[in-house]
């Protein structure tokens, strides 16, 4: 008995340092929408500078003093960040800041690296915090005791601000309703530096906190970051009970779970995310998200089929390309099938996130099932190539209907989190159902057959695949499915209204992006030889957002412009430097100011602007298709 | 207008796209040198890559000072690869195609280290496999392009199960990484310990995933089922935490410890003051050892980078030789010539006379097996032996047994 | 009391949220052709009546019987598909569309062609759209996009799409709310014009008392919930407890007051 309640204080100790880092997330989605990808970067530079300071400074009050200057050193820099960067992007598409703050998270990867050194560094233990009480016959750390304390306090020391103080008053009603606040004639600006700069504060002082039992390295953010997202969304966003009680449901469930299935800790938050988001489609302790606001600057410009020059353009871009063989050498060959792969996974997942208005986070799990057919196809069945590629998306295809069917009941970033939780769960049995999948070994020599054999066939291949599902995917995207799709992103109310079923409009646009990405994923296994869980991975699904969000989410070609400049970029700096994720967060950055709409919405921008002067003329000759076909 | 609007379509699709390729496009040519491709995960893994990066540029340097490999000078050509397997195998393409490299070599991980195997074996190419520890690269998925240095996998459960046979403990728990190296540890370990100590139980399993352990709830549930000993596979910041948990705790007093890696530098020197006592693990005690090579190595690296070498030092310093090694026996850059000269070739290493295997292309590299103990603050291994490799491999009849036949 | 065929038939219908009565009781029919105003103070129940009529909100009980078929319980879609079209207090259009194409979409829907996939959507239904845009006066924004209209011709669109399918039954809630007092009278005699030519009933609620009196042929006054009065609007207009209602609240017929 007393070893479970040991267990079950260990268990709350670790959802107190969860909880920490989750209110913070929280605090800030709430207010600001931020989907805010660089909080395990500021948890982890918390543990950083905590790390320094308390080895400076002397003494218990040197230590906790560190903790606290760490925490606020951090929020420092989260202010920083918020009023350079955040604050040029707020009226950007929604899911934009995604991007910025991914590309400070790359940067800050390898950031601390360069300051601190690769070594994991072991911090100091906390002074009075460094034995273990007797407990029930068990030896409990006196700092998870101090731990389990802490989070309670936190959580009233918050209770108090939001409902004891006119900041937090605010806060609360902006995060109930942002315009309402703005028409009452608060500065919205400060309201939203310092709901970042708090929420900053507690993310570093979750790592400031973790220094006496854990080590600080440079992957500690991802370590939470994800986890957090999933303690916040279980909780119901914005809700710092709600993430306080996930905090605890999640780390109990570790706890307990480990007793009887000790591989579970693999995956037991998302499945518990999952469960939670099927039966409570907004959280526990969230309420539905007010029916979703047109983003500020949401493009009013229509979006158009091709001209007849655009498809000239087009077709002659898909012929320069088709040539390179001609000038390029082996390697360039291959680096440009996986261009082309990555141009089919990015413009599927934009057919889903711009034309149906959802935003996927888990849309690698059908790029890998994709791979992983195509694997299960040719090395257990022992197919043909060609039947491989073929049937090896049908996977990806099974997958994305079932998973869809759930997801597409959910909207906004509930959805995007249950994506994400039926990703992780591919991933998980992709990684641990070693006998059937190879486990994290993968499965191996899955090479293309002769006829596609050798980089310029190889090539040509995947272009072919690529101009062809892109060329579908934007057939369908004007087609009557197409705006049916676009109408229940713009508006669900005026859909159901004219009879429009919005949910098998959805279900049917999820198969359709998972297969488009399934077909990728086949392509994928054959380039590599092989398929791996990384192939389902976390990353790739991100890789796929930033391709969207870079080259333009409102508009039609991004998905494409996105995946070539991302890919490009990214294996060129892979190859040229150790330094990659610095670099490559660091033009991330720079994009995300200069081109607030992404690489295409700011080119075509440019070209309306250059266009104003005749928009007139323009529209009148569009009212007359007739005249203009 | 138009005309101008045809340039900006054509440039969004095909001119980005062949632009972007053009400039990687260019060859190399050959000259003087000889080309070595190398791959690691330096941006995911810099604690042990760095150390490692440093070890292979001393053997260059030594190399090169010494009028290179066959008149020709060695030049090695390293790649990143973040610590994915599919960005290795762009890594080993370009170094392949582009650079037109002699041989490949390097990796860390076991995934990537398999995936470059694959790759070497479907280009026909040369890999020296440094780290991957997986027991497949050699046996089941082994292939006639891949050599490893490292001892592996079974290599070192071999060494510990020598150990951990002669304690009491009969009742054993596990604690290792839940991704294929642990397992694969665990399940060598197990058996081994249990052919030949059959009066012993397997009382628990913890199987924290890799990079994530939530070490209090682990630790106690290990304590919970009382075993006499444990057996621990976790590394890096996971054994930061199991370790200050498990001191907290109590979990590991009066328990044997029987630890893989742990007494490598690179796992044991974060641990500080805070270093378990008496783990009996597998390392590197680079202060401690007496063999006449490696006090050669030591003075070089240490008047170099002014550093104490790390076990990645060993690895990536060895791995150059051994390629310098083989190239110069084969006398040649062919493919064939230099599997011809590996199989078998027996050399010189930091840890003594190390032979490639021609049966299943593992090099005897050995390790140290000792005990952790701490000093002035620091954790240190003591009483430990070097163990060869070649003395903890199955019999050639087994291991025939275990590669695919070719 | 109509003697006319009755085109909607809706019989006691009730809504609670929590502990408040949104809704009591309430029954009442239209017939073809016939434009009936819903009205009554603020919170009086009119949005929910609406809302419960196309399948938005479920009643708590109650009938609603459209033509004969009892279409208590459906979905908004299927109420659509029945013939009942319906305009937004707060206009719902597609904002990336163009005006023509927002009409298309509804045309298209209609046609039951939603799923094709492969085909041009210019090649559906363009001159019924532009027909549709023509009978509400749009026919010269077909092309512009529907984000840049002004909140009048949103309405007007809104009213385009929400005869696409050929509708028996119109709901149109507030349908002049926002509008420039002579744009109001326009669109509404648009609506009568159209009600009568087609034989189709429209049920209405209004802020615009001026908009009700001039275009109603019947008024139903909902306060609290329950039909408080019913008849032609010279009726309403002299019924003591309608003044009271009203009066109470500081409005007096005749003025053209937007509650708003």
């Amino acid at each position: 008995m007393g070893f479970y309640i040991v267990q079950f204080l260990t268990g709350l100790a670790s959802a107190s340092a969860l909880f920490l880092v989750a209110s913070g997330l929280s605090i800030i989605f709430g207010v600001t929408r931020i989907v805010n990808f660089a909080h395990g970067a500021f948890y982890m530079l918390g543990a950083y500078v905590a790390f320094t300071l308390t080895e400076r400074l002397s003494g218990a009050f040197g230590f906790w003093g560190g903790i606290v200057l760490a925490a606020l050193a951090v929020a420092i820099i989260g202010v920083l960040v918020e009023m350079l960067l955040l604050r040029r992007i707020y009226s950007s598409p929604e899911l934009f800041q995604l991007l910025a703050t991914f590309g400070l998270t790359l940067m800050v990867e390898d950031l601390v690296v360069l300051i601190w050194g690769p070594d994991d560094l072991l911090g100091r233990r906390a002074p009075g915090f460094r034995g273990a009480v007797e407990m029930f016959g068990q030896n409990v750390p006196s700092y998870d005791l101090f731990m389990i304390v802490l989070g309670p306090v936190v959580l009233g020391i918050l209770w108090l601000l939001f409902h004891r103080t006119r900041w937090g008053i605010l806060v609360r009603a902006a995060t109930q309703d942002r315009d309402m606040v703005a028409a009452l004639g608060v500065n919205q600006k400060w309201l939203f530096t310092s709901v970042f700069g708090a929420g900053v504060f507690l993310a570093a002082l979750g790592g400031a906190l973790q220094i006496p039992r854990d080590a600080v390295h440079h992957a500690l953010d991802l370590r939470i970051i994800v986890e957090v997202f999933v303690v916040v969304v279980i909780g119901g966003l914005g809700s710092i009970t709600g993430a306080f009680v996930a905090a605890v449901l999640v780390a109990e469930l570790n706890a307990f779970g480990i007793l009887v299935f000790p591989k579970i800790s693999i995956i037991l938050v998302f499945l518990v995310m999952a469960v939670v988001l099927i039966v409570r489609p907004w959280g526990l302790f969230g309420k539905p998200e007010a029916a979703a606001r047109k983003t500020p600057g949401l493009s009013v410009r229509p979006w158009q089929p091709l001209s007849q020059n655009e498809r000239i353009a087009f077709a002659v871009g898909v012929v320069l390309a088709a040539l390179l063989p001609l000038i390029a050498g082996n390697y360039a060959l291959a680096v440009g099938a996986e261009i082309a792969i990555f141009v089919i996974f990015a413009a599927s997942l934009h057919f889903l996130m711009s034309v149906g208005g959802l935003a996927s986070f888990g849309h690698a799990a059908y790029f890998g099932l994709g791979a992983y057919g195509v694997a299960f196809l040719a090395k257990i069945a022992g197919l043909p190539m060609i039947v491989c590629l073929a049937l090896g998306p049908l996977l990806g295809l099974f997958g994305a209907a079932i998973f869809g069917f759930f997801a597409i009941q959910l909207s906004g970033v509930y959805f995007a989190m249950l994506t994400l939780a039926f990703a992780q769960i591919v991933w998980s049995i992709a990684f641990q159902w070693v006998p059937v999948t190879g486990g994290d070994n993968g499965i191996l020599s899955i090479w293309p057959e002769t006829w596609a054999a050798g980089p310029a066939r190889f090539y040509w291949l995947s272009l072919a695949v690529a101009v062809a599902v892109v060329g579908l995917l934007r057939v369908i995207v004007f087609s009557p499915f197409g705006y049916a799709l676009r109408g229940t992103r713009d508006s669900l109310l005026r859909s159901e209204s004219i009879g429009i079923d919005a949910k098998r409009i959805q279900w049917t646009a999820f198969v359709i992006a998972g297969t488009a990405a399934g077909i990728g994923g086949s392509l994928f296994a054959y380039l590599k030889g092989s398929v791996f869980p990384d192939n389902i991975g976390i990353g790739l699904s991100v890789d796929a957002l930033v391709m969207v969000l870079l080259g333009g989410v409102e508009t039609v070609s991004g998905a494409v412009v996105g995946a070539i400049v991302f890919k490009a970029l990214s294996i060129w700096l892979v190859s040229q430097t150790d330094w990659s994720k610095l670099i490559l967060g660091g033009v991330i950055v720079l994009i995300v100011v200069a081109f607030p709409k992404g690489i295409v919405g700011m080119i075509e921008t440019w070209r309306a602007r250059s266009d104003a002067p005749s928009s007139k003329s323009a529209a009148l000759a569009a009212s007359q298709p007739e005249g203009a076909e | 207008m138009k005309r101008r609007d045809l340039l900006i379509g054509a440039s969004l699709f095909g001119a980005t796209f062949a632009a972007a390729l053009a400039g990687s496009a260019t060859g190399a040519l050959a000259q003087a040198e000889i080309k070595i491709g190398e791959i690691n995960s330096y941006s995911a893994l810099p604690a042990f890559t760095e150390p490692y990066r440093k070890g292979w540029q001393l053997a260059v340097e030594e190399i090169n000072a010494a009028g290179g490999v066959n008149g020709k000078k060695i030049v090695v050509i390293s790649k990143d690869d973040g610590g994915k397997p599919a960005d290795a195998l762009t890594a080993a393409n370009e170094l392949v195609e582009k650079e037109k490299v002699a041989m490949l070599a390097g990796t860390f991980l076991s995934n990537i280290g398999l995936a470059v195997s694959d790759f070497a074996n479907q280009k026909k190419v040369f890999f020296l496999a440094a780290e991957p520890l997986t027991d497949a690269i050699t046996w089941s998925k082994g292939n006639r392009y891949t050599f490893r240095l490292r001892p592996s996998n079974y290599m070192q459960a071999a060494m510990l199960v020598d150990e951990a046979a002669k304690l009491p403990a009969k009742r054993w728990a596990t604690i290792a990484p839940n991704y294929e190296y642990g397992q694969s540890a665990v399940g060598v370990f197990k058996k081994l310990l249990s052919a030949k100590r059959p009066d012993i139980e397997w009382v628990d399993e913890q199987w924290p995933p890799l990079g994530k352990i939530d070490a209090g709830p682990v630790v106690q549930a290990t304590a919970a089922a009382k075993p006499d000993a444990i057996l621990n596979v976790m590394f890096g910041a996971d054994l930061v935490k199991l370790v200050r948990e498990g001191n907290t705790r109590g979990t590991f007093k009066d328990r044997s410890v029987v630890s893989f890696l742990t007494g490598e530098p690179e796992y044991l020197d974060p641990l500080k003051d805070e270093t378990p006592e008496g783990w009996i693990v597998t390392g590197y005690p680079w202060n401690d050892i007496q063999i006449p090579e490696h006090d050669k190595f030591l003075k070089a690296y240490q008047a170099k980078y002014n550093d104490y070498p790390r076990l990645g030092s060993i690895v990536g310093y060895q791995t150059i030789k051994a390629a310098a090694a083989i190239l110069a026996k084969a006398g040649s850059e062919d493919t064939d010539k230099m599997i011809a000269a590996a199989e078998g070739i027996t050399m010189p290493s930091p840890f003594g006379e190390i032979t490639f295997r021609k049966i299943d292309h593992q090099s005897t590299l050995g390790a140290f097996v000792g005990k952790t103990a701490q000093k002035d603050g620091k954790g240190v291994m003591t009483g430990s032996a070097y163990r060869n490799g070649k003395d903890y491999l199955p019999s050639d009849a087994e291991v025939s047994t275990l590669r695919p036949k070719e | 009391m109509s003697e006319a065929p009755r085109l909607l038939f809706v019989e006691g219908l009730n809504k609670s949220y929590g502990g408040v009565h949104a809704v009591r009781n309430v029954s009442f029919s239209v017939a073809p052709g016939e434009i009936l105003a819903l009205i009554g103070p603020n919170g009086a129940g009119k949005t929910t009546c609406f809302n419960m009529l196309n399948g938005q909100t479920p009643a708590d009980s109650g009938r609603v019987v459209l033509r004969g078929q009892d279409i208590s319980g459906k979905q908004p879609r299927e109420v659509w598909r029945l013939g009942v079209g319906r305009t937004f207090q707060i206009t719902a259009t597609y904002s990336s569309m163009t005006v023509r194409e927002n009409v298309q979409v509804a045309l298209i829907s209609f046609q039951s062609k939603l799923f094709s996939m492969l085909n041009a959507t210019q090649r559906f239904a363009n001159d019924e759209a532009d027909r549709l845009l023509g009978l509400v006066g749009m026919e010269g924004y077909a092309a512009r996009p529907c984000g840049e209209l002004a909140y009048g011709d949103l309405k007007r669109l809104e009213l385009a799409i929400a005869l696409a399918n050929d509708p028996k039954l119109l709901l149109m809630d507030e349908p002049t709310a926002g509008m420039a007092p002579r744009e109001r009278v326009e669109l509404m005699r648009l609506t009568a014009q159209i009600a009568r030519e087609k034989e189709i009933g429209v049920l209405f609620t209004e802020h615009d008392m001026d908009v009700v009196f001039e275009h109603a042929d019947r008024i139903i006054v909902l306060n609290r919930g329950a039909i408080i009065s019913e008849g032609s609007p010279d009726q309403v207009r002299n019924d003591p407890q309608v003044k009271a209602v009203y009066l109470g609240d500081g409005l007096v017929f005749g003025h053209a007051e937007a509650h708003a």
